[in-house]
């Protein structure tokens, strides 16, 4: 066990590397009841939420539709990065990560400010990541036939409250599955259905080489208030257009845009050997550091995410042990839906 | 509580060591060491032949946490490497204290393990960590 960030939480409940393959391959769930879930309801929510955010809320017109995206703060670094759930123009919901949730509610209250709306963080619940190719099987043990119809319905990125569930379609390993937000009254028997139903509990450190699998960023080591999204390979969730939109940042970003920025880059190393966070790394351009680094559990080989200044090229050099070590450069994102997806840079 | 088998003697840096006559050791490192390192990834072994003084780095354990050098708990030479943690470095992790093994060195003074812990002073060594 752990402490994180003031919630105690196990690192693995036996090998951490069983679990990242129970996911891959079957299903696993993690309790990430630490995720801090707030919500933002009334006449100008929308209009707030598309001022705050860096990604552009408009586009969320369907009940349920979910969006990730990164809260700048006016030097255009990265606050946090969450997901928005949209459910009528008056009402969504944030789920924000938990390191960062005394910045975030403070950020969220001060910019609330001149709008018409009210954030508020829901204590009363808790959230089970029920991740793997058999999710939707393993899910059906908390739903009724209807609930379950509906679930296998949706659509990735979607949130649909069902009785006292609220069962949404996100995650952060790479797989399908499910986050489940749920009263915390219930969160314990919830756990025990889905254990009952075979489905293996898994700790932060498979979380963590699983979000790594799947190139996805882990706030406070891939980026945070002093990186930009687009140096953090978060481009593609800044809504620049439509060009009349204002959002925190914005400004900065353009220019950085003009100019040109760092980039999060994929490195991978078949040699023995694990590629850790802090590790130096050459570039064509100059010197950038690993941001995350591990084994592979699925490839059997080290993958990493480091940021570096362009040009990149096809090759980087690691300082490993005394020893400078050859690695390529890949995009970051290594394994989707339990397969390689390793792709040149 | 850690299993810390009476009939091996231990360095404080966790190895354990285990007399198999006429000489030679068998090394490996301790359950309480494979928990705090977690699952293992890799395991460099040293070759045979080469020849170590006590405290030398002879080995790395690699595992999703970090790597940790292995030291020489005695003086002498590598006589045989556990082969099989190329393919399984999990068994470290599964047995530490039998298919775990790393390498057998032949002692250049057997003296030497009179500097090492018995079984009860490295349990209560490992209480205070």
């Amino acid at each position: 066990m752990v402490d994180f960030h003031g919630w105690d939480m196990p690192l693995n409940y036996g090998s951490q590397i069983e679990e990242h393959h129970a996911v891959r391959q079957r299903a696993g769930m993690f309790d990430v009841s630490h995720m801090t879930i707030v919500d933002a309801t009334g006449p100008e929510a929308k209009a707030y939420l598309r001022y705050l955010l860096a990604n552009d809320v408009a586009k969320l017109t369907q009940p349920g539709k979910a969006l990730y995206t990164g809260m700048l703060n006016e030097q255009g670094g990265v606050i946090d990065d969450l997901i928005v759930y949209y459910f009528a123009d008056d009402s969504y919901r944030l789920v924000v990560n938990s390191a960062t949730r005394d910045k975030d509610m403070q950020w969220l209250q001060k910019q609330a400010g001149e709008f018409d709306v009210s954030v508020t963080e829901r204590t009363e619940f808790a959230m089970i990541a029920l991740q793997g190719p058999q999710a939707q099987e393993k899910i059906a043990i908390l739903l009724g036939d209807d609930q379950f119809g509906q679930v296998k319905e949706m659509k990735p990125f979607f949130g649909l409250q069902l009785g006292d569930l609220f069962v949404a379609t996100t995650g952060y390993t790479g797989e399908a599955g499910y986050e489940i937000i749920v009263p915390n009254e219930l969160v314990v028997s919830v756990w025990d259905k889905l254990l009952d139903n075979g489905v293996e509990p898994c700790g932060l450190g498979a979380r963590d080489t699983l979000r790594l699998e799947a190139g996805m960023n882990l706030y406070g080591q891939d980026m945070d208030e002093t990186v930009s999204p687009l140096a953090a390979n978060m481009g593609w969730s800044v809504a620049f257009e439509p060009a009349e939109r204002k959002f925190i940042g914005r400004d900065v970003l353009e220019a950085q845009k003009a100019e040109g920025t760092e980039k999060l880059i994929g490195l991978v190393m078949e040699d023995k050997g694990v590629l850790r966070a802090g590790l130096k790394v050459k570039v064509e351009g100059g010197e950038g550091v690993i941001t995350s680094g591990t084994f592979s559990p699925t490839l059997g080989y080290s993958i990493a995410m480091a940021r570096v200044p362009t040009p990149v090229g096809d090759t980087a050099e690691v300082e490993m042990r005394k020893k400078m070590v050859t690695v390529k450069v890949v995009k970051p994102g290594f394994v989707r839906h339990g397969a390689a997806v390793v792709k040149a840079y | 509580m850690s299993n810390v088998p009476t009939e091996l003697k231990y360095a404080a840096s966790h190895e354990w060591v285990r007399n198999e006559g006429e000489g030679v050791y068998t090394v490996g490192i301790s359950e309480h060491a494979q928990e705090l390192l977690g699952d293992m990834v890799f395991v460099e072994l040293p070759e045979e032949g080469d020849t170590f003084s006590v405290g030398d780095d002879c080995a790395v354990a690699e595992s999703v946490k970090a790597a940790s050098d292995i030291y020489a708990p005695i003086s002498g030479q590598i006589v045989a490497v556990n082969e099989d943690l190329e393919d399984s470095p999990e068994m470290v992790n599964n047995d530490p204290y039998g298919d775990g093994w790393l390498f057998k060195i032949k002692a250049d003074d057997e003296n030497e393990l009179n500097n090492l812990l018995d079984a009860e002073a490295y349990s209560a060594s490992i209480e205070d960590e």
